[in-house]
C-alpha cells in the first residue's frame, strides 16, 4: 500500500520530520518498506503538446516528435515511446534541466537527427516506477506552464507500507491516517463529502434485488448525469494515482479508484444506459454460465461465482472481481449508475482465485472491506466528480443481504496488563482503543469494559484481538522487558548429545559434513541399484524434485559426481538427515527415520568399514554384527548389512561398479549408510569403568587359513569366547592369500594379548588359554599354520 | 673400537712397581698424582666405546689407585691422613675427568645425531583429510547452545507433517487465506491433502504441548520446505529454528526481553532488538524482531508473538491459567551473515571448495 504524505494530513495534521512519521508507521505495525521523495524538483520540465508525429529517417527504435511548447514554439525531440497521439499533452524536459533522477539533458544528435530535449515517463519524473511510456498529461493545461504548477504538486513523500492480513481498514489512506493520528496524539477527521444533487431522484428508476444475501451484504447505487469521458479528473488526482501505482484511465475509473485508495471501498461504474430498467440482480452463477468481462475475454463461471445481473437477468458483472464489457463506459456514455457493494470475503477470494484475476479491488474485498462505508464511497465519488461536470442525482438505493453482525466484545484491564506484561490503568486502556475508533463502555467487573468494535475492524472479535490492538497503539517499545526465569536446567537431550558426538567423531575422522536437498528425480533411485519406492510429491515445482528419498545414496553419489567433475577426487563426505518409507508410521504419516550416509570417494570398502567401527567404539553402543551380504546397489562381493539382533539397521561395503559407471563416478567409493536414529535409541545408558591391570601382560600370535565363506568375524568370535577374561586384546594384523595356501581360502594372523587383573598369570596359564584358542579356532573350520 | 691407549698405565705394573714391605708415604702421594696425571690424560682421548672399560680400569678394585689406597693402612698411623688426601684426591680427579668426558661425548654423538636428522619442516607432501560439519549445522548447534544456556530444551518433529499440525492446530482452518502465504508442498501419502512438508517448525509447537505439562521452554530446529524457485535468497528447503514457552503469567514484556537476551548472546554486545507488530494466525499479539547492529543498521531476524489462546485451547492448555510465546527465524540467514555468503544456493552444492571453509 503505497501512500502520499500530502494525503494523509487530509485526515489528521502529521507534523515533524517524516523519517519519524515512518518510525511510526512501522512501530505500529504498518511497516515502511521504502521511503521516498515524490514528484521532487522538476524545475525545466513544462507541459507541452505534440504538434506532429513523424519517423526516424535512420532508426526503427525512436521516432520524432514535434512538440509545441508555450506561444507556438516548436522542437523537435527523439523519442523512444509511442504511446501519444497528435494533440496529447506531455511533460517536455527542456534542454538545460535536470530530471530528479539525476539525468542532464542537453541538445543532442541522435542517429543524425537533433533531440532538443526529452518526454519523460512517470518514473523519469519520479512519479512512481511506470516507465512503460510517456505520461499523457490531463487535458486543459496551460502549454509551457511548469509541470509542478500545473499539477498542483509540491514535495511530497511516498510512504510505501506493507500491510498484514488482518488489517483491511489499512488498505486505505484514512485508515493509515487514524492509526498514525491515534499514535501521535492528534485528532483524525473523516470529512463529510459535499454533494449538491440535481435532477430526478435515483429511486425512481434503479432497483436492487439481492437474491443470495450470503454472498451480498449491501449493495448502493447512485446515478450520476453529464459524463464526458473525454473530461479530465483534477492534476492532483491523477498525480496521486500514478503515486499509487495506478495508471490513469478515464475519468469515472479514476475517480472510482481514487475513492478506493482513500476509503477502502470499490466501486463500479455501468453505463446508466445499457442497464435496462436501471435494475440489478445479485446472485450466484449457474454453472456454465458466461460473461465477457472488461478485458474483452468470455468467463466461464460456477456456481460459486457471484454475479450482477440485468433485468433480463443476463451477467453484467462478476461480484467483487470485473465488470462485464456489455455496460462499459466509453465516451459516449452520459450517465452512469454506481455501485458499491459489501460482498461475502471468502466468495471472492475463491473466485479471483479461479479465475487469476487479482485486482486492487478483489484483494480488499477479501481482506473485508467497511460494511459501513458503501455510501460515503458513493457520495465522495459524486463531490470528486462534480469539478468535470459531473451532476450526482438525488437519493441512493441501498438493499442488504446478510451483514456480519457487530461485534461487542468483554476486555479485562487485569488481562491486558497480564498479557502484555504492562501496568496500565482502565482509563489508559480505553484511550488507546478509542483512539482508533472503538467505543468502551462500563461493564460490571471494577476493570473490565465492554467493546464495540468498530465497523472496518472485521479482525477484531475477541478479548485477545483487543489486547493486541492496545499493545500496538501504546507501543510494543514501551512495554518493560523481562526474562522469565526458566524453571528447567536447559540443555540437550542424552540422544541429542550423542547425535552431537557422531558428528564431531565423522569430521574428525576428515569427513566434510554435505548436504543434499531430500528431493529426488524420478529414476534416480533406480540409477543408484534401489527400488523405486520413493513417496511422490503431490504438487512437485519440478520434475527433478518429486520424490522424497529413500536413502541418503542419491544425494551423496551425486555430490562425489560434482566434485569430481571438478577435478577433486577423493572427497570424504557425510550426511545426516531423514529419508521416507511408504511403511506407516505414527498418526498416519510416512515412516520417516534419521540416516547417516558416508561417502569415502576412491576408497574401497574397508575404509568404510573402519568408519563404522570407529562409530560403533566411540559410543557405549549394544553390540550390532556385520554380516557378509548382498545389498542392492553396492559392489556384489563386497558389502554387508549391520544388524542388532537380526533386525537390519544399516549396509556397508563399496558402490557397485554400474552405479558408478551410470552416475559418471571415475573412482570407487566406499559406502555406508545406517539407521543412527535406532542406534543411538539402542545405545547403552553408561558405560562401567574398569581399571587397567598392574600385572604384565603376555602376547602370543597365532596364524590361521580360513576358507573364503567363513568370514573373519566367526573367528574372532571363537577367539574371544575361549580367551574369556583373560583375554585383554585381539588384534588382526595380518591377512594373505597365496599359492601355496590355494584357491578360495587365507592366511590370517592374529596377536591375543592375555592379562589378569589380580595376578601375573604363568607360563601354564597362558599356554593353556593359547590351546584354547587354538581349539576353538579348529571348530570354527580354521587350520593353524606352522 | 675398543682398545687402551699405549700410554694407559698397567694395574699390574703399578701393583708390581710397589714393593711388599712398608711403604714410604711421599713415594704413595707421588705415586698417586702419577697414576692420577696418566689417568687424565688417557681418558682425554678416550671414545665412547672406551670409557667403560677405562672407568673399571682406572677406578676398580683392581686398579692401582685402589691398590694404593689398600696400602694406606701399612703407614703408621701419623702419616696416613696425608696420604690418604692424596690418593682421595687422585681418585676424585679421575673420577671428575671420566664424568666430563662421558658427558662430553655424548653431547657430541647428540650433535651428530641431530645433524643426521634434520629436516625442512616446510616441505610438508601431504596433509591429513581435515573435516567439518557444515555452516548450518554449526549455526544451528550455536543457536541451540545459546537457548540451552538460558534454561531451553531441545525439541524436534517430523519434517513430512499432518495438515493439521501444520495448519489447523494453529490456528489456520481450512480456506483460511493465510494459509496461501505458505507455499506448501503436499505429499501423496494418506488422504490427499492430509500429508505435507513442514511449511514452518510451529508445528513442533503443538506437539510439545500435547506431549508434556507446562511449564515449557523449548527450542525446536530444523528442515522446512516451501514450493520455491532456488535462487540467491530462496530455495525449497530451509532452517529455522522455533521458540516455545508456556508458563504462568508470561507476558509480551518476557517475549522482548527473551529477545533481547538471546540477541546479546548469540551476536554480542552493542546488538539490539525490537519488537513490530505483524500477524500470524497462531500467536496475539503477534510481531516481527528485528535486530540493530552496532552501525545502526536494522537486519529482519523473524517472527513472534503471544501464543494464541485458541492453540493453548487445542492442546489441552488452560488459557486463563496458563500463557505463553512463541518466536521463529531463519537459521541459514544468520548463517550467510555471519560468513558472509551471498547466495544461498551455495549451501546446498556439495562443494567441497565451499564445504572446507567452514
Amino acid at each position: 500500500m503505497k501512500v502520499l504524505l500530502s494525503w494523509l494530513r487530509e485526515f489528521a495534521p502529521l507534523e515533524g520530520p517524516p523519517a519519524d512519521l515512518a518510525h511510526d508507521l512501522s512501530d505500529l505495525g504498518l511497516t515502511v518498506e521504502e521511503m521516498a521523495d515524490f514528484g521532487a524538483d522538476l524545475d525545466g520540465i513544462v507541459v507541452a503538446r505534440v504538434a506532429a508525429l513523424r519517423p526516424h529517417p535512420s532508426a526503427d527504435r525512436i521516432g520524432l516528435v514535434d512538440v509545441e511548447q508555450a506561444d507556438g514554439k516548436v522542437v523537435q525531440v527523439c523519442c523512444g515511446a509511442f504511446n501519444m497521439v497528435e494533440g496529447d499533452l506531455v511533460p517536455l524536459a527542456m534542454v538545460g534541466s535536470t530530471l530528479p533522477g539525476g539525468m542532464r539533458i542537453g541538445r543532442r544528435k541522435m542517429r543524425g537527427e537533433w533531440s532538443e530535449g526529452m518526454l519523460c515517463s512517470p518514473a523519469e519524473l519520479g512519479m512512481g516506477t511506470d516507465q512503460s511510456g510517456i505520461l499523457i498529461l490531463p487535458g486543459g493545461l496551460t502549454l509551457g506552464e511548469d509541470l509542478s504548477s500545473a499539477l498542483g504538486l509540491s514535495e511530497d513523500v511516498l510512504f510505501d507500507l506493507e500491510v498484514n492480513p488482518n488489517r483491511p481498514d489499512a488498505l486505505s489512506v484514512a485508515g493509515v491516517a487514524r492509526d498514525l493520528a491515534a499514535r501521535r496524539r492528534v485528532p483524525f477527521v473523516l470529512p463529510e463529502p459535499q454533494v449538491s444533487t440535481s435532477g430526478e431522484s435515483v429511486d425512481a428508476s434503479a432497483s436492487v434485488e439481492i437474491l443470495d444475501p450470503d454472498l451480498c451484504g449491501r449493495f448502493s447505487v447512485t446515478l450520476l448525469r453529464g459524463v464526458d469521458a473525454a473530461s479530465s479528473p483534477s492534476p492532483l488526482l491523477t498525480h496521486r494515482l500514478l503515486a499509487a501505482g495506478m495508471r490513469p484511465v478515464n475519468p469515472v475509473v479514476d475517480v472510482s479508484n481514487y475513492v478506493m485508495l482513500e476509503l477502502g471501498q470499490p466501486s463500479h461504474a455501468f453505463d446508466a444506459d445499457l442497464v435496462p430498467g436501471h435494475h440489478f440482480r445479485v446472485r450466484r452463477a449457474a454453472a456454465g454460465e458466461t460473461i465477457v468481462t472488461l478485458d474483452a475475454l468470455e468467463r466461464t463461471l460456477e456456481s460459486s461465482d457471484g454475479v450482477i445481473a440485468n433485468s433480463a437477468d443476463e451477467p453484467i458483472g462478476i461480484a467483487g472481481v470485473m465488470g462485464g464489457a456489455s455496460t462499459e463506459v466509453s465516451t459516449s456514455t452520459k450517465a452512469i449508475l454506481l455501485e458499491a457493494a459489501w460482498w461475502q470475503p471468502s466468495a471472492i477470494a475463491a473466485t479471483s482465485r479461479r479465475l487469476g484475476l487479482r485486482s486492487e479491488a478483489s484483494a480488499r474485498f477479501e481482506a473485508g472491506v467497511d460494511p459501513e462505508i458503501a455510501e460515503r464511497a458513493l457520495m465522495r465519488f459524486a463531490e470528486l466528480s462534480a469539478s468535470f461536470g459531473v451532476a450526482a442525482a438525488p437519493g441512493l438505493v441501498e438493499v442488504e443481504g446478510n451483514l456480519p453482525s457487530p461485534a461487542r466484545v468483554r476486555l479485562r484491564t487485569a488481562r491486558v496488563n497480564s498479557i502484555l506484561g504492562t501496568r496500565l490503568d482502565r482509563s489508559e486502556v480505553s484511550e488507546c482503543l478509542e483512539s482508533i475508533g472503538f467505543t468502551l463502555s462500563e461493564a460490571g467487573g471494577d476493570d473490565d469494559w465492554d467493546v464495540d468494535v468498530p465497523s472496518w475492524r472485521p479482525d477484531t472479535s475477541s478479548e485477545i484481538d483487543l489486547i493486541e490492538e492496545v499493545g500496538r497503539i501504546w507501543g510494543f517499545g514501551r512495554i518493560p522487558r523481562t526474562v522469565p526465569p526458566s524453571p528447567r536446567t536447559g540443555g540437550l537431550s542424552l540422544h541429542q548429545r550423542r547425535r552431537r558426538q557422531v558428528l564431531e567423531l565423522l569430521a574428525g575422522m576428515g569427513l566434510m559434513q554435505a548436504m543434499p536437498l531430500p528431493f529426488l528425480a524420478p529414476g534416480d533411485l533406480e540409477r543408484c541399484g534401489l527400488a523405486p519406492d520413493g513417496i511422490e510429491l503431490s504438487n512437485p515445482l519440478v520434475a527433478e524434485e518429486s520424490v522424497l528419498r529413500t536413502s541418503l545414496r542419491p544425494g551423496l553419489l551425486a555430490a562425489v559426481a560434482y566434485n569430481a567433475a571438478r577435478r577433486r577426487s577423493g572427497v570424504r563426505l557425510f550426511e545426516v538427515g531423514s529419508v521416507w518409507s511408504a511403511d506407516g508410521g505414527e498418526d498416519g504419516l510416512p515412516n520417516e527415520s534419521d540416516h547417516l550416509g558416508v561417502a569415502l570417494a576412491g576408497e574401497e570398502a574397508p575404509a568404510a568399514v573402519g568408519v563404522w567401527r570407529s562409530f560403533q567404539s566411540s559410543l557405549p553402543l549394544v553390540e550390532a554384527e556385520l554380516v557378509n551380504a548382498p545389498v542392492a546397489g553396492l559392489h556384489g562381493s563386497r558389502s554387508a548389512v549391520i544388524q542388532i539382533g537380526g533386525e537390519r539397521v544399516g549396509v556397508v561395503g563399496e558402490v557397485a561398479l554400474d552405479v558408478l559407471e551410470e552416475l559418471g563416478i571415475p573412482e570407487r567409493v566406499a559406502w555406508l549408510e545406517c539407521d543412527i536414529g535406532a542406534l543411538l535409541s539402542r545405545h547403552v545408558k553408561s558405560r562401567s569403568y574398569s581399571s587397567p591391570s598392574r600385572f604384565p601382560s603376555s602376547d602370543f600370535d597365532l596364524s590361521f587359513v580360513l576358507e573364503d565363506s567363513v568370514p573373519a568375524s566367526s573367528l574372532e568370535s571363537a577367539l574371544r569366547a575361549a580367551g574369556a577374561d583373560l583375554l585383554a586384546q585381539v588384534q588382526l594384523f595380518d591377512v594373505f592369500r597365496s599359492e601355496r595356501l590355494g584357491e578360495g581360502c587365507r592366511s590370517l594372523a592374529w596377536r591375543l594379548r592375555l592379562q589378569a587383573s589380580d595376578r601375573t598369570l604363568t607360563d601354564a596359564e597362558v599356554s593353556e588359554v593359547r590351546s584354547a584358542c587354538i581349539a576353538a579356532a579348529l571348530r570354527a573350520g580354521a587350520e593353524l599354520r606352522a | 673400537m675398543i682398545s687402551t691407549p699405549q700410554d694407559a698405565p698397567n694395574p699390574q705394573d703399578a701393583a708390581s712397581a710397589s714393593p711388599q714391605d712398608a711403604p714410604n708415604p711421599q713415594d704413595l702421594a707421588s705415586q698417586a698424582e702419577a697414576l692420577a696425571a696418566d689417568a687424565v690424560q688417557a681418558v682425554s682421548s678416550a671414545d665412547a666405546d672406551d670409557l667403560p672399560r677405562l672407568r673399571s680400569a682406572l677406578l676398580g678394585k683392581s686398579s692401582p689407585l685402589s691398590g694404593l689406597r689398600r696400602r694406606l693402612g701399612e703407614l703408621p698411623p701419623s702419616e696416613r691422613p696425608a696420604a690418604g688426601r692424596a690418593v682421595s684426591s687422585a681418585l676424585a680427579e679421575v673420577s671428575e675427568r671420566l664424568d666430563a668426558r662421558e658427558e662430553e661425548i655424548a653431547q657430541q654423538q647428540m650433535r651428530l645425531r641431530l645433524e643426521s636428522e634434520r629436516m625442512d619442516l616446510t616441505e610438508v607432501l601431504e596433509l591429513p583429510a581435515v573435516g567439518s560439519l557444515h555452516v548450518v549445522t554449526q549455526t544451528q548447534q550455536r543457536l541451540e547452545d545459546v537457548f540451552c544456556g538460558m534454561g531451553f530444551e531441545v525439541a524436534e518433529g517430523p519434517e513430512v507433517e499432518t495438515e493439521w499440525h501444520n495448519f489447523t492446530a494453529l490456528n489456520f482452518p481450512h480456506g483460511h487465506p493465510a494459509r496461501d502465504m505458505y507455499d506448501t508442498l503436499y505429499v501423496d501419502f494418506g488422504e490427499p491433502g492430509s500429508t505435507l512438508l513442514r511449511t514452518h517448525t510451529s508445528p513442533v509447537q503443538i506437539r510439545v504441548m500435547q506431549s508434556a505439562q507446562p511449564p515449557l521452554y523449548v527450542v525446536a530446529p530444523g528442515r522446512c520446505f516451501r514450493r520455491d524457485t532456488a535462487d540467491a535468497t530462496h530455495m525449497p528447503v530451509f532452517h529455522q529454528i522455533e521458540g516455545l514457552v508456556v508458563d504462568k503469567d508470561i507476558s509480551l514484556g518476557d517475549l522482548a526481553g527473551t529477545i533481547e537476551s538471546f540477541t546479546s548472546s548469540y551476536f554480542g554486545p552493542g546488538f539490539t532488538s525490537r519488537l513490530r507488530p505483524s500477524y500470524f494466525p497462531f500467536t496475539e499479539p503477534s510481531a516481527e524482531f528485528d535486530v540493530q547492529r552496532p552501525d545502526g543498521a536494522w537486519l529482519e531476524l523473524g517472527g513472534c508473538g503471544m501464543v494464541h489462546p485458541a492453540v493453548l485451547e487445542i492442546c489441552g492448555i488452560d488459557p486463563e491459567v496458563w500463557s505463553g510465546f512463541a518466536f521463529g527465524f531463519g537459521i541459514d540467514r544468520l548463517a550467510m551473515i555471519r560468513h558472509e555468503i551471498d547466495d544461498l544456493r551455495d549451501f546446498w552444492s556439495n562443494d567441497v571448495r565451499f564445504l572446507e571453509q567452514f
